[in-house]
C-alpha cells in the first residue's frame, strides 16, 4: 500500500508500508533480519543505523518466540514497517502470552552475572537503540512500536545519507 | 549448513574458538554446546575470536554470560578477541567490557594466559 502526498513544505510526504508474517521460530530470526535491513538500506539509512534497527527489532522477535509464543512454531508473528517523511516505524505484533512493560527492570550487571540471567537484556538494547519504544499490552495483543528518526534528533547528524521518499 | 559455526583449535593448554557467521538466539545453542564441550574437559582457558562473526544478539552475548562464572571458578577465563567495531557495540552498550577481557588481537589473548597474574 502506497499513498503519496504533498506536504505543506513542499517537499514530498510518501507513506510506505511493508509486511512480513512469518511463523515464530529462531531460524526465521535471520530473513526478519534481512527484511528490516533491506527495506532501511532502501530508504537511504547508513550501515551503522541499519545495524541498530536490525539488532532491535531481532530482540524484539527473538522474545516474542521465547516469551509469548514459548517455542510455538505454529504461531505468527507480523513484522510491518511504516515509512513516513520524519521515521521509519516498526510494529512488531504477537498473539500470544503478554506481559508488563513497567515490570521489566533495567538490568544490573552485578545482578545478571550472580543470577545467570539474561532475559532483559534485549529490551535494554531496544530501548538504547532506537529513538522511540512503546510497549502496547491487551489481552489478546502484544505489540511492540519502535522508531528511527530519519534525521537524529540527539546529535542533530543524520542516520540516512539522503532523504528521498520515492 | 547452517549460518553459524564454531571453530576449535588448541595451543597447550589454551582452546581457540573462531566464530563464523551470525550468532542469534537461534545459533546461540551451538556456542552453548562447544563451550559446554570444553568445560567438560577440563579445557577452561578459552579465547574467542569474532574475527569472521558478522552479527550479534543479547542471546549471543548471554552464553558468554552464563560459563564465565564457572569458567573462572575452574581456574580459567574466556578472553575475547578481534571484534569489528559494530561486533564490539554491542557488547558495550551491555557493559560486557568491565566484566570480560576483550584484546584486538587473539595472539595477545593467549599470550596472556601464559603470564602470571600481577597483583
Amino acid at each position: 500500500m502506497i499513498t503519496t502526498k504533498e506536504g505543506g513544505d513542499g517537499l514530498p510526504q510518501a507513506k510506505k508500508k511493508y509486511q512480513l508474517r512469518i511463523p515464530s521460530q529462531t531460524d526465521n530470526l535471520e530473513l526478519i533480519r534481512e527484511f528490516v535491513s533491506r527495506v532501511a538500506r532502501k530508504v537511504g539509512f547508513k550501515d551503522d543505523a541499519i545495524s541498530k534497527i536490525e539488532l532491535a527489532v531481532d530482540e524484539a522477535c527473538a522474545n516474542v518466540i521465547e516469551h509469548a509464543y514459548q517455542k510455538n512454531a505454529k504461531k505468527n508473528i507480523d513484522v510491518v514497517i511504516q515509512i513516513d517523511y520524519q521515521k521509519f516505524t516498526i510494529i512488531i505484533t504477537d498473539h500470544g502470552r503478554g506481559f508488563d512493560p513497567k515490570k521489566i527492570k533495567q538490568p544490573d550487571m552485578k545482578e545478571y552475572l550472580a543470577q545467570m540471567r539474561v532475559g532483559g537484556l534485549g529490551i535494554y538494547l531496544m530501548r538504547t537503540l532506537m529513538d522511540e519504544i512503546d510497549f502496547n499490552v491487551q489481552p489478546k495483543r502484544n505489540q511492540v512500536i519502535m522508531s528511527k528518526y530519519f534525521l537524529d534528533k540527539k546529535s542533530k547528524h543524520s542516520d540516512q545519507s539522503e532523504v528521498r521518499p520515492n | 549448513m547452517t549460518g553459524f559455526e564454531v571453530l576449535r583449535a588448541e595451543n597447550g593448554d589454551i582452546t581457540l574458538l573462531r566464530l563464523k557467521g551470525y550468532l542469534d538466539a537461534h545459533t546461540a545453542p551451538d556456542l552453548e554446546t562447544a563451550l559446554q564441550r570444553l568445560i567438560d574437559e577440563k579445557r577452561v582457558k578459552i579465547v574467542v575470536s569474532f574475527k569472521e562473526l558478522t552479527y550479534i544478539s543479547s542471546a549471543g552475548l548471554g552464553v558468554f554470560m552464563g560459563f564465565i562464572e564457572e569458567v573462572r571458578g575452574n581456574g580459567g577465563d574466556i578472553k575475547l578477541t578481534n571484534m569489528n567495531q559494530k561486533i564490539f557495540r554491542v557488547f558495550d552498550l551491555l557493559g560486557f567490557p568491565t566484566l570480560f577481557e576483550i584484546r584486538d588481537d587473539e595472539s595477545h589473548a593467549v599470550g596472556s594466559f601464559a603470564q602470571p597474574k600481577s597483583r
